[in-house]
């Protein structure tokens, strides 16, 4: 039985941070003591507050010249390149990034900023612990209605279930050819992988399976059609690419229907 | 050469604090800024497979502070002087028309743990880090914050509830 909660545990409830037995307890002494219990409502409720009012901020496009400045003068040509692939990724002008290192070479293969955008993204949003994700699964048709009319084509968030993996929910990030749909998806013990969909840099045709490591994140990306695909995560290349086989088997599928 | 760390994937959540705390656009990214020049003169004091989040979030607290008392010189670090309401909740709830008024009326040092705690997901000890304080002195101003928060947010439904009626 609770004998007594003392106030910084009612806090940790509010923040997550309780151990799950304990959590039951004060959760009993909620029902019993409502005063507490209000108290503990308007604080989850700010915190949601919060969220709501700042949360947008992850999803602006970063000031060039705050992109500028996580650099030093002299940086190794793979990080600048990766700079350089985030003023894109954010704000979608080429011309712009190309331009702001010292002359810096493009990448040879545009494919290749599919592989590295996906990454940052999933660098960014996946270790968000209470909104990685803007719409969560237990909306998936609007989540999907919605971006596949931003992003301009039918999407589809593939079905992980039978590798262990659950739809979390999914955003709309600003990238180099116009919106770019990321859904997330998270196994029972929290690893999370992302699958980034966006349209293809114009002239590109369909790829084979591609694997890239960006910052530690394995990536497997592939063009089809108009649109690039590329799913990220640090669980493993073998677990990813079983993944992606999935992925692009269902993706393919469904787009054979009429 | 050891592998130089990332600050790029940072800054999005820089960013978001950084408004949060200052509640200005502008005022926000100077500070990101600031803290980016710091972290990259200072990178190698970083000690590589710590935290580079709460490191990064350790010198932008260290800056914000700086900042604060070069703009108020009159007003020094008086917690708890500054921690009692000066009118009933009433009144500093007219002021405080929503979450953002709200937290701009809060104590900086109230409003930095409730900002670490409540929207960067930092745990206790690592806000305690982050702020240089004990653990129990995040706890006792995350108290204090989210009971003023509860306050002034309070008092406005109540206000818009009259106005309706």
């Amino acid at each position: 039985m609770t004998d007594t909660v003392h106030e910084h545990e009612l806090h940790a409830y509010v923040d997550g941070t309780l151990p799950a037995a304990r959590r039951l307890e004060v959760e009993a002494w909620l029902a019993a003591h409502p005063e507490d219990a209000a108290r503990v409502q308007d604080w989850i409720g700010q915190n949601q507050s919060l969220h709501a009012a700042f949360d947008s901020v992850l999803n602006e496009p970063l000031p060039l010249n705050l992109v500028r400045a996580t650099r030093r003068p002299a940086l190794p040509a793979p990080f600048r390149a990766m700079a350089a692939t985030l003023a894109m990724l954010v704000t979608g002008l080429v011309g712009y990034a190309i331009g702001l290192g010292s002359g810096e070479q493009a990448p040879t293969a545009p494919t290749a900023y599919l592989a590295r955008d996906a990454a940052i993204a999933h660098a960014v949003f996946s270790p968000e612990a209470r909104h990685p994700v803007e719409i969560d699964a237990a909306h998936a048709e609007h989540l999907v209605a919605w971006l596949s009319k931003r992003v301009g084509t039918q999407l589809q968030a593939p079905d992980f279930s039978a590798q262990g993996f659950e739809l979390l929910g999914g955003r709309l990030l600003t990238g180099e050819t116009g919106p770019v749909a990321q859904f997330m998806y998270q196994d029972k013990i929290e690893r999370r992988v992302t699958l980034y969909v966006r349209r293809a840099v114009a002239g590109n045709t369909a790829t084979s399976f591609r694997h890239a490591t960006e910052s530690g994140v394995d990536v497997f990306y592939w063009i089809d059609g108009d649109f690039g695909y590329a799913l990220s995560g640090q669980i493993g290349r073998q677990a990813i690419q079983q993944l992606a086989d999935a992925a692009y088997r269902q993706l393919v599928t469904a787009s054979a229907k009429p | 050469m050891r592998a130089r760390p990332d600050l790029i994937e940072h800054l999005p959540r820089l960013r978001r604090y950084a408004r949060a705390l200052t509640g200005d656009v502008n005022r926000a990214d100077d500070l990101v800024q600031d803290t980016l020049e710091r972290a990259l003169a200072k990178l190698d004091l970083w000690q590589p497979g710590s935290d580079l989040r709460a490191w990064l979030f350790t010198l932008m607290h260290n800056l914000f502070v700086n900042q604060i008392r070069v703009r108020r010189p009159q007003e020094t670090v008086m917690e708890d002087a500054l921690d009692e309401p000066v009118s009933g909740g009433q009144m500093e709830a007219l002021a405080a028309r929503d979450i953002h008024a709200a937290l701009a009326r809060l104590p900086e040092e109230q409003r930095e743990v409730l900002l670490l705690v409540g929207l960067e997901q930092f745990g206790y000890a690592e806000a305690a880090q982050v702020l240089g304080v004990p653990a129990g002195t995040v706890m006792s101003r995350l108290s204090r914050a989210r009971e003023r928060m509860r306050q002034m947010l309070a008092g406005e439904s109540e206000i818009k509830l009259k106005l309706v009626r």
